[in-house]
């Protein structure tokens, strides 16, 4: 239906009546409500982390263990944070059916995720020599939660490295809906890369 | 008033002809083990669900024979600590959950007037994963290497110092792999609430049963991560030497009681909620008019799903935590009982208002409302410091949570499933059956459990497996037991009535009790696309309403046949506005496929073959790229 | 529930909240009967309205009434429990209060440090040790200090004072007071393994002189054996295996796995709960706890049939 013009077209029943969200799918909703319930496991463990920060007492990193290096994690935000740019990017290729661009803007994501993955590696190769998982909690909490963000990384890389294979036939509507769920995901490991930095590097140093 | 007891006018011949091509299912085994009807999921549920509760209940038979007389050995104390954290953990997990899930997954499709959940492939996955996940746990029992932590699994009990062995990697492993199905199914429900109404079904005509079973789903999506994550903690200090909960590392004890209890509570509620919503359809059927009070009804169970994240640490108050925060954590726990006030009193309103028709489901939601409210008055007693402090962990909050339990989660279940065992099984029980079963259970529960208030005042604590003579305590235990005895005859009767409903009962027609949800609008059992013509609902009771029968009637528009594929039509997310027809997924042997490699991972897990494991990862993400894989038939872009 | 009224006279023998003995459970039985009253009143409101549902709501001629009371719901659902759960919270908190008091500077305090599965008892500035008992002043507030050496416990005297956990790495206190002599029986309340069930404490609340006199003879060696048969008791004692975890103070056995069996005679059972203390058990014991209170950390003794007695007669007499 050919939406009337003018003042009529906002104040007309039906434009009044519009509701948010609009003619979304079931499959964003349940990419949706399956990162809430990531998103409050992260927030559990970013808890569990000041819990026994706290509980423990003024000192902090325990024992011997110096406060973590900030450089490197820096280099890792600026390459994980801006990956999420040729992801919205390629969501906006999405909507105007430029295969190409979705192409294009889904391996630019991957390939910084990687990179991200490859500093991380680095950075464990290099502290695994000072404290392990078993050295004490504060290195069983450093292990788990930069290793469980990376292996979301990792998923996440997956999942785009698949959307990419599935795009090869072109765009459909199934497509699409793939591509925009992979991106919310992709948001979404971006999003918490934040909190991590926050708390395992930044917060020992305030 | 129903669609389909005869040639539905709707649809013609030839429509349902050609949804019965593309929806029905052969009997045979390949669609036993691919089918995606909710229907079918649904039972499975049901009935896996109460095989776990009879395997619960017989380790609880064991546990009172053995506690009937003061110093019994009927069991070793390893035995006993097995059989009571079995009992625990399968009635919260393995039973209460899944049998509440599959009455969601039977019903909520069928009253939102859709022809499946959002997911359907998901929803059989989630089943098949309950299914392993049940059997992982309790096969660990004969050989005597079941959990034996308590429910709660305390560290640093259960840390690997002071239980070595596999039994609290059963557990943790075992509850993980379970959240897998808990959380898909809680997606699930909310998606489907949120997009597969019929058309006209506003948020505020969505039945209450359907709110209840929503806001359970949110509560699972955020309160089980910290469960989640307090086992993987578990297992990671158990089995690789991680310190979380280990005060000698930096750890601490008190964490696992936290993340457990930031579940726990909120579980509770999962538990009882949609119970409280099975109590909220079964009423205007036996009261022949709605529950009063919708709106009221729906704020106390939004207020539950959000107050119940505020109260964790009244399961804490002998801890010893500041006596600030047991202030704040008092108040908040007096005030929860609040919304459950207001739907007891709704629900007493709607019967003094109506006219009772006094069948087995009506009496199961009396023996509840009883029941309910004498676990309401002690759990309000255990909202206050300290009297908590005096009673937690004896007898009496034993006694407590039975009474909720039994009464907010089993007497709703089996008013439940006398009200739908027709639309179920197509068949009308017994009644003189179901009031046996009734008085049977109601008794059986009483006499077990009102003396354990008693024998918990008079300084008897929970999970001991024997007890000295003289403590005034031995009477007592042998009512209790004897009432044990008398509640599983009460479950057997019940058993017996639904197997003989099954072989004998008469056919039921699609609305024996004038019921005012859509499921009693088509045939009973439903046809596997449920709706030959997807009703366009007028009210918040569409099959008593005139307008929402007609809208299945001559005229109705195509776009609610739907005849061609398998397809049911999307709704909006608040006003029920008809957007689309949707394609659904057809049967497929991926879910099990998926749920399989799953067990593979989890055991091989438990046994440390960490190669198995490592391909058991690459089989589960091959198969979840192939599941989502988009078909090659293009679908036109929107 | 009416039942619990006359029940609640009755609980002679029972370590009973309802049968309290000192200021801390005096507390909380007076909440209890504050909220049991309400409960009543509540649960009769409730079936009354049932009640009259099922007798005057039936049957073809009840004419079905549609209104909708939402004011009766919010009122009777509502507004009325608000009124009593504030009330009753606000006489609870005093309550909280007056059981988190300090005892006060001058209190006696008691160590207890919990171990699977039994009570390790120490008094301040006294020496010696004791296990699954502890005498206190009547009258007067004792501190106690709580520790686990393993696993969570949970201390609880019904008849004195509500429960306290014992915390991994972490100390924890309460008080006791009695204020009528006896013996109050308290029991483990935290779920702590195996013989959970058989992890019961005594509290003997004497008048002071003898709680000095026990403080006394805690500091002091152990009774030296009298007789011919006690003295070849303790050579068998300090010789064996015995001494390897258990300490009697004066003698060479300074063993720490174990209780400190230097009153052992005089206590009040075996095994924190498990068997009363008399020859008959205690022999039995010594020969193989483990059937007595499987799983505890003590294995069968391979004591020589004829050194039995003298064992046995050197630990009656000690105490």
């Amino acid at each position: 239906m050919t939406p009337p013009g003018g003042i009529t077209a906002t104040t007309s029943p039906e434009a009044l009546s519009t509701e948010l969200p609009v003619g979304r799918s079931t499959g964003w909703w349940g990419m949706v409500l399956f990162v809430t319930t990531e998103a409050t496991l992260f927030a559990c463990l970013l808890g569990s982390y000041f819990y026994l920060r706290f509980q423990y007492g003024p000192q902090w990193p325990p024992g011997d263990i110096p406060d973590p290096a900030l450089l490197r994690p820096l280099v890792m935000t600026a390459v994980l944070v801006p990956s999420s740019l040729p992801m919205l990017w390629a969501e906006r290729g999405l909507r105007r059916g430029q295969l190409w661009r979705v192409r294009a803007g889904l391996t630019a994501s991957m390939l910084l995720g990687l990179t991200f993955l490859a500093l991380q590696a680095t950075e464990y190769a290099e502290l695994l020599t000072e404290f392990t998982l078993t050295t004490n909690a504060y290195g069983s909490l450093f292990y788990v939660i930069t290793g469980f963000h990376g292996l979301h990384v990792l998923i996440g890389a997956t999942m785009i490295a698949w959307a990419l294979t599935t795009t090869r036939g072109g765009l459909d509507a199934r497509r699409d809906d793939r591509v925009r769920n992979v991106a919310i995901y992709w948001h979404f490991v971006d999003i918490v890369w934040l909190g991590i930095l926050f708390t395992i590097y930044l917060s020992p140093r305030l | 008033m129903s669609i389909v007891d005869t040639p539905a006018p709707g649809a013609d011949r030839a429509d349902l002809d050609r949804l019965d091509a593309n929806w029905a299912e052969r009997p045979s085994l390949r669609s036993f083990l691919t089918t995606v009807d909710h229907k079918r999921i649904g039972r499975r549920y049901l009935v896996t669900a109460a095989v776990f509760f009879a395997l619960a209940g017989i380790s609880a038979l064991l546990m009172r024979t053995q506690l009937a007389n003061p110093g019994g050995d009927l069991l070793s104390p390893e035995q006993y600590n097995q059989l009571f954290t079995m009992h625990g953990t399968a009635m919260i997990f393995l039973f209460a959950t899944p049998m509440l899930f599959g009455f969601g997954n039977f019903l909520v499709p069928l009253m939102i007037g859709s022809r499946d959940m959002a997911f359907p492939r998901l929803n059989a996955f989630g089943y098949w994963v309950f299914l392993f996940a049940g059997i992982f746990m309790w096969a660990s029992l004969p050989f005597g290497a079941a959990p034996n932590g308590g429910w709660f699994a305390y560290v640093p009990l259960t840390g690997g110092q002071a239980t070595p062995g596999l039994h609290l990697d059963v557990y943790a492993l075992g509850l993980l792999f379970l959240g897998v199905s808990t959380t898909a199914g809680a997606i699930n429900f909310i998606v489907t609430a949120l997009k597969m109404r019929a058309p006209g079904m506003s948020l505020n005509r969505l039945p209450l049963f359907v709110w209840a079973i929503v806001a359970t789903a949110f509560m699972v999506i955020f309160a089980l991560p910290a469960l989640n994550l307090d086992n993987a903690m578990l297992f990671l200090d158990r089995r690789f030497g991680a310190g979380f909960f280990d005060p000698a590392a930096g750890g601490n004890v008190l964490l696992w009681q936290h993340l457990f209890w930031i579940f726990g509570h909120p579980d509770v509620y999962i538990i009882v909620m949609p119970g409280l919503g099975i109590v909220s359809a079964v009423l205007p059927a036996f009261t022949r008019r709605g529950v009063v009070g919708y709106p009221l009804i729906v704020l106390a169970i939004v207020a539950i799903a959000i107050i119940s994240f505020g109260v964790w640490a009244h399961h804490m108050f002998a801890v010893g935590l500041p006596q600030v925060s047991y202030g704040f954590f008092s108040a908040a726990s007096s005030i929860i009982t609040i919304p459950s006030g207001i739907q007891i009193f709704a629900w007493l309103a709607t019967m003094l208002l109506g006219r009772l028709v006094l069948r087995t489901p009506l009496l199961f939601v009396i023996g509840f409302i009883i029941t309910f409210v004498l676990g309401g008055v002690t759990g309000a007693m255990f909202a206050l410091t300290a009297f908590d402090q005096q009673v937690t962990d004896s007898y009496f909050v034993v006694a407590h949570f039975h009474y909720v339990l039994v009464g907010g989660a089993v007497f709703p279940i089996l008013a439940g499933i006398y009200h739908w065992l027709p639309k179920i099984t197509g068949r009308m029980y017994a009644e003189r059956l179901g009031r046996w079963a009734f008085w049977l259970v109601f008794a059986g529960m009483h006499i077990t459990f009102f003396p354990m208030h008693l024998y918990g005042l008079f300084g008897m604590p929970r999970r001991v497996y024997t007890y000295p003579a003289g403590l005034e305590w031995d009477g007592w235990n042998l009512v209790s037991t004897v009432g044990a005895y008398v509640l599983a005859v009460g479950f057997l009767v019940v058993v017996v009535g639904v197997v003989h409903a099954i072989r004998r009962g008469r056919p039921a027609p699609p609305d024996p009790w004038g019921g005012d949800t859509l499921e009693w609008s088509t045939d009973s059992p439903p046809p596997a696309y449920n709706f030959p013509v997807v009703p366009r609902v007028h009210s918040l009771h569409p099959t008593w309403d005139a307008r929402t029968a007609e809208s299945t009637g001559p005229g109705a528009t195509a776009d609610r046949v739907l005849s061609e594929g398998r397809r049911t039509p999307l709704t909006s997310e608040l006003d029920g506005r008809y957007e689309r027809p949707v394609e659904m997924p057809e049967a497929s042997v991926k879910p099990l496929v998926l749920a399989l490699a799953l067990l593979a991972l989890f055991v091989s897990l438990l046994f440390a073959w960490y190669p198995v494991a490592a391909a058991a990862v690459a089989v589960v993400a091959g198969t979840v790229a192939a599941w989502l894989w988009p078909g090659r038939r293009p679908e036109a872009r929107t | 529930m009416v039942t619990l009224v006359p029940l609640a006279g009755c609980a002679g023998q029972a370590p009973s909240a309802l049968d309290p003995a000192g200021a801390g459970a005096q507390r909380v039985e007076g909440l209890w009967w504050l909220l049991f009253w309400i409960s009543v009143v509540v649960f009769v409101e409730v079936m009354a309205l049932l009640a009259w549902a099922l007798i005057f709501r039936r049957g073809g001629r009840t004419r079905v009434r549609h209104s909708q009371p939402l004011r009766f719901v919010t009122i009777a659902g509502a507004g009325l429990p608000l009124v009593i759960l504030v009330a009753v919270y606000g006489v609870s908190l005093r309550d909280l209060a007056a059981l988190g008091t300090d005892p006060g500077r001058d209190a006696p305090t008691v160590e207890v440090t919990g171990h699977q599965w039994w009570w390790e008892v120490r008094y301040e500035g006294v020496a010696g040790a004791t296990a699954n008992e502890i005498h206190i002043p009547v009258g007067e507030r004792v501190r106690v200090r709580l520790r686990t050496a393993d696993v969570l416990h949970s201390f609880w005297v019904p008849q004195l004072m509500p429960k306290t956990d014992l915390i991994a790495g972490e100390t924890r206190e309460t008080w006791l007071h009695a204020d009528r002599a006896g013996q109050y029986r308290g029991q483990c309340a935290e779920y702590c393994g195996l013989q959970h069930a058989h992890m019961a404490l005594m509290v003997i609340a004497v008048p002071r002189p003898e709680f000095d006199a026990r403080l006394a003879r805690l500091a002091a060696p152990a009774r030296a054996p009298s007789t011919d048969a006690e003295r070849r008791g303790q050579q068998a004692f300090v010789q064996g295996t015995c001494a390897a975890c258990h300490t009697v103070r004066g003698t060479g056995a300074q063993g720490r796995v174990g209780p400190d069996l230097s009153d052992v005679g005089s206590r009040w059972s075996i095994g924190a709960g498990a068997v009363p203390n008399d020859a008959g058990h205690l022999g039995g014991w010594i020969a193989n706890p483990q059937t007595v209170k499987p799983g505890n950390q003590m294995p069968p003794q391979p004591v020589d049939a004829a050194r039995l007695p003298d064992l046995i007669a050197y630990l009656r007499s000690l105490g």
